[in-house]
Order: C-alpha cells, then sequence, then structure tokens
C-alpha cells in the first residue's frame, strides 16, 4: 500500500528528472489592430488577418498548448474594437495569455482591457518553463497628464512616427515584481518573456525601443536560459544580447518598413536579422502572419507563418549561441533589399 | 550725328521700357527673402501633404497612409517612373498614390493636380531628401 503509493510519485519525479524540459509548441499571434468604422463596419483587411491566423492556429498538427496574444488588438482601444478582436479570437480552441500592446492603452490606461482580460502583467508556469507577460508600453507620468482626453493621447500614440509620442518603459513598479517573481525561479529554469515592445532598444522615432531595457535585461540575463518574444514591430527581427534570444512577431494586419529605409535618422538594428521581403501591396496579406514557437530543451524555434511569401524558422544555434535563420543565410535576394 | 542717333537710340529704348514696365515686373535677380518665401509656401505644402498622409478622409474606411507608411518611408518617390509591374506599364508617383488611395483606404483617386496630390508628393519627397535619384529602380 505504502509502496504502491510511493511508485508512481517515484516514477512521476524519474520522468521528470530524465525529461525535465519536455518539448512544447505554443501559437503566437500579434498585432491585429482591429478598427472601428462606424456602427457594426470594422476594417475587412485588418480582421482578414486575424481571422486567418485564428483559422489556420486551429488546423495546426499537434496542437500547440496555447496560445500567446503580443499585443495591440486594437487600434485606438474602443471597447468596440476589442470586443470584436476578442470574438474572433474566442474561436481559437486553445486558451489565450494575452500581451498589452499601446493601442490597447492609451484611450483610458488599458482600463477596458483588464476588464475583459486581467492584471497587465503575470506568470506562469509551464511544462518546466517559467513564463513572464511585461505591460512594456508605458510611459512618463507627465506625458500621460498633458492631453485634454483619452481620446487625443490615444491618437497621438497610435501614429507610429508622430513626433508628439513618448518612449516606452516597463517602469520602476513592475521592475520590483519582476525582480520578486524571478527570485522564486531556479537560475537553470528556462525563462520566456513576452512583451509588446522589444525589451531593446533599435529605433526610437518608431519606438522599437524600450527606455529601461537594459535595466530589465539585467534582471534576465542571471538565468542560463532566457528568450524575449515582443510585437509592436510588425516585421521579422532577432538578436541576442547576453544570455537573452529576442525574437519578434509578424503583424496579422500590416508590415512595418524596416528602420533602414528611414533616410532621415539612424537605427540600432541588429545585424543578425535578415529582413523579410518587401510587401506586394497588390496583395493584401503579403508581409502578414502568425507564427508557433517550439520549445525545445528550454530554446525557441520561431515558425514565421507568411500568407503570401515561404515560410521561415528561426532557432536558438547552440554552437553560434544566437539565433539563425540558416535556410535564409547567405542568400540575399533583390526583395530583400530594403532602401 | 552718329551721337544723335545715339541718343534717339536711347531715349526710344527707355520709352519700351517704360512702357513694358505697366505689363510684367522684372524677371530674374531674385534674393535672399524670395528664396525665404518660396521655400516657406513649399514647406507649408509638405505640411499639408503629412497632413493629408494622416488623414482618413482621403479614404472611406478610417485608414490612413501613415499607418503603412511612417515617415513616408517605402512609397521611393526617387525611383518614379519606374515599371509597375502589376499595372504592365511605366508610371508617375502618383498613380501609386492613388493605387493605395483606392485600395487599403478604399477611396476615390484624386485628379493628378489636385492640392492634396501635390501636396503628398512634396511630403513623401520631403523625407526622403538626400537620396539619390534612381528612375525606373524596384
Ligand atoms: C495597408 C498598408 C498600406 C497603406 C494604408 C498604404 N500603403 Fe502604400 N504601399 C503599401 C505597401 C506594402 C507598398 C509596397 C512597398 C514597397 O514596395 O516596399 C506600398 C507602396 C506604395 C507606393 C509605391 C512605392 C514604390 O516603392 O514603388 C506609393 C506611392 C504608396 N504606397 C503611397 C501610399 C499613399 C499615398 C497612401 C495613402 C493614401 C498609402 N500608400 C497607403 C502599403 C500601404
Ligand atoms: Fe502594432
Ligand atoms: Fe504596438
Amino acid at each position: 500500500m505504502a509502496l504502491g503509493s510511493i511508485l508512481p510519485m517515484t516514477n512521476v519525479r524519474l520522468a521528470f528528472a530524465d525529461e525535465s524540459q519536455p518539448d512544447f509548441t505554443f501559437a503566437y499571434i500579434s498585432d491585429s489592430h482591429i478598427q472601428h468604422i462606424k456602427g457594426t463596419e470594422f476594417v475587412r483587411n485588418w480582421d482578414r488577418g486575424l481571422e486567418r491566423a485564428v483559422a489556420e492556429a486551429n488546423l495546426m498538427q499537434p496542437k500547440p498548448d496555447f496560445v500567446l496574444y503580443g499585443g495591440d488588438i486594437a487600434q485606438l482601444a474602443l471597447p468596440q474594437e476589442i470586443d470584436h478582436g476578442l470574438e474572433i479570437l474566442s474561436e481559437l480552441n486553445y486558451p489565450v495569455h494575452y500581451v498589452m500592446g499601446e493601442h490597447d492603452y492609451y484611450l483610458d490606461n488599458g482600463e477596458y482591457w483588464s476588464k475583459r482580460l486581467g492584471p497587465q502583467w503575470y506568470s506562469f508556469d509551464h511544462k518546466g518553463v517559467h513564463f513572464v507577460v511585461l505591460n512594456s508600453i508605458l510611459t512618463y507620468d507627465s506625458w500621460m497628464n498633458k492631453w485634454s482626453s483619452g481620446e487625443e493621447r490615444m491618437g497621438v500614440m497610435a501614429g507610429l512616427d508622430d513626433p508628439r509620442g513618448s518612449p516606452f518603459m516597463v517602469g520602476e513598479e513592475q521592475r520590483r515584481w519582476l525582480k520578486a517573481d524571478l527570485a522564486k525561479v531556479d537560475k537553470s529554469t528556462p525563462i520566456v518573456v513576452a512583451s509588446h515592445s522589444p525589451l531593446q532598444k533599435i529605433f526610437k522615432n518608431w519606438n522599437f525601443w524600450t527606455e529601461d531595457a537594459e535595466d530589465v535585461q539585467s534582471l534576465l540575463q542571471p538565468f542560463d536560459k532566457v528568450t524575449v518574444l515582443y510585437g509592436h514591430v510588425h516585421q521579422i527581427q532577432y538578436n541576442q544580447i547576453g544570455n537573452i534570444s529576442f525574437y519578434s512577431a509578424m503583424a496579422t494586419a500590416w508590415p512595418w518598413p524596416y528602420p533602414r529605409t528611414y533616410a532621415q535618422a539612424g537605427n540600432l538594428m541588429p545585424e543578425l536579422v535578415i529582413p523579410m521581403n518587401r510587401a506586394d501591396p497588390f496583395f493584401e496579406r503579403d508581409g502578414t502572419g502568425w507564427q508557433f514557437i517550439d520549445i525545445n530543451d528550454g530554446r525557441v524555434a520561431a515558425n514565421y507563418s507568411l500568407t503570401e511569401n515561404q515560410p521561415r524558422i528561426v532557432y536558438f544555434d547552440k554552437e553560434r549561441g544566437h539565433p539563425v535563420d540558416a535556410e535564409y543565410a547567405g542568400i540575399e535576394t533583390a526583395p530583400q533589399l530594403h532602401y | 550725328m552718329r551721337k544723335l542717333m545715339l541718343s534717339g537710340g536711347l531715349i526710344a529704348g527707355a520709352a519700351l521700357t517704360a512702357a513694358l514696365a505697366g505689363l510684367s515686373a522684372q524677371a530674374d535677380p531674385f534674393d535672399a527673402e524670395d528664396v525665404e518665401e518660396w521655400q516657406e509656401e513649399y514647406m507649408t505644402v509638405v505640411a499639408d501633404g503629412r497632413a493629408a498622409f494622416t488623414d482618413p478622409s482621403l479614404g472611406t474606411n478610417g485608414v490612413v497612409c501613415a499607418q503603412c507608411h511612417p515617415n513616408g518611408t517605402n512609397v521611393h518617390p526617387e525611383t518614379y517612373p519606374k515599371y509597375q509591374q502589376q499595372l504592365g506599364r511605366v508610371v508617375v508617383l502618383a498613380e501609386m498614390v492613388n493605387w493605395c488611395i483606392e485600395n487599403p483606404l478604399e477611396g476615390e483617386p484624386l485628379a493628378l493636380d489636385d492640392p492634396r496630390m501635390v501636396a503628398i508628393q512634396a511630403y513623401v519627397a520631403h523625407e526622403r531628401r538626400g537620396v539619390e535619384l534612381a528612375p525606373g529602380k524596384h
């Protein structure tokens, strides 16, 4: 009797020790920018992008364990936009973990989003991996309070290139929470952090940037295996800084030009990045898509599923110690030459 | 006699100048003040172009140019005229501007001399200043 009850437990523990970090897959969908026109009308183009990602994720085999949504469900954070986006996302056959984007936030400090989806930052554990979700799109209080209305503030922040905008940040309160959250986690446990803005500095003009990125990175560096997944940039990017691997998400709505295409400002795009092909405007969904993430031994392989183009796989290369796209490395097709 | 003819010629010339003065201002030399004024005119139209670039009334679905072309990127005004494979002919920039108005913005095309069409081209060219001309480039 005693033996019988111990045995299964031992078995479980042994199995866990043998394979302490089992492989699994989750889907990663981001930046749908559901945009209200009037009445019950929404911009058809953006609806289609999200509907397509949802339909494709539902067809995945093997099934993903869950879905990570990378932020910017809405265009102007309107309740009807968030509701419409969540209605489309409710078709997913999997649980979804949500990240806050600036297009969900600046109308009402993310109040409606939180009412529908809960806390703006949190953590959870899944099959031996510690997941952390951050709200990285906060900004200075002085900036928050300088507008005559939430609508005006949202309108300014919604313009990617609007010079009246303000840099994104995680902020001190959340960094304190993160420090406490990570204090409970063993340094050998793989960490996956999901944020909306890149937790690194790439291009300030378009907020491909987090003002306190270094402070957040320094909380993550002590861990052996750290991955940051981010949205916002609407394009494929990846990078390695110390122990931290970075992978971005494509948007379901529309692709963005790479920062180097702006002739009036420099940028810090990681040299590793092999850009996506330039989008063909005659194919509405070109340059958009979604991704699924394979977790293998605590490391990430990001599978980019492009709607009108060949898929790409960017994965952590153990020998080189950073993410690579082996298939694309070395090939330079004309459409990849952004200028 | 020669002297007289010459002075007669001068008199005739002065009369001609006086007669024309009522019809047209003097051409050429312009000064720094003029240049400044013209530059201001140009920058006003660039600002109008930026306004058009973020103006949902160009279309019918609320979408604006700047949503996909931040700072006018990926518009490449320096490459026009060029062969647009999808249209099957060489086009000017304004035709692709109209293409994007009609498709992502679901709007009506602008006349090629519509002030907003001129302003949009001024704005996107201004954001590309310093980039070499490359007509025909893809
Ligand atoms: C849904 C996104 C989207 C919107 C909105 C949009 N465009 Fe585009 N447009 C594109 C894409 C994608 C391209 C192709 C870019 C490239 O060639 O790299 C393009 C190309 C163009 C081109 C041709 C550029 C070239 O290199 O030949 C022009 C001109 C243009 N857009 C103007 C506009 C204007 C003006 C507006 C607003 C009326 C607008 N676009 C709105 C997506 C968009
Ligand atoms: Fe976005
Ligand atoms: Fe964003």
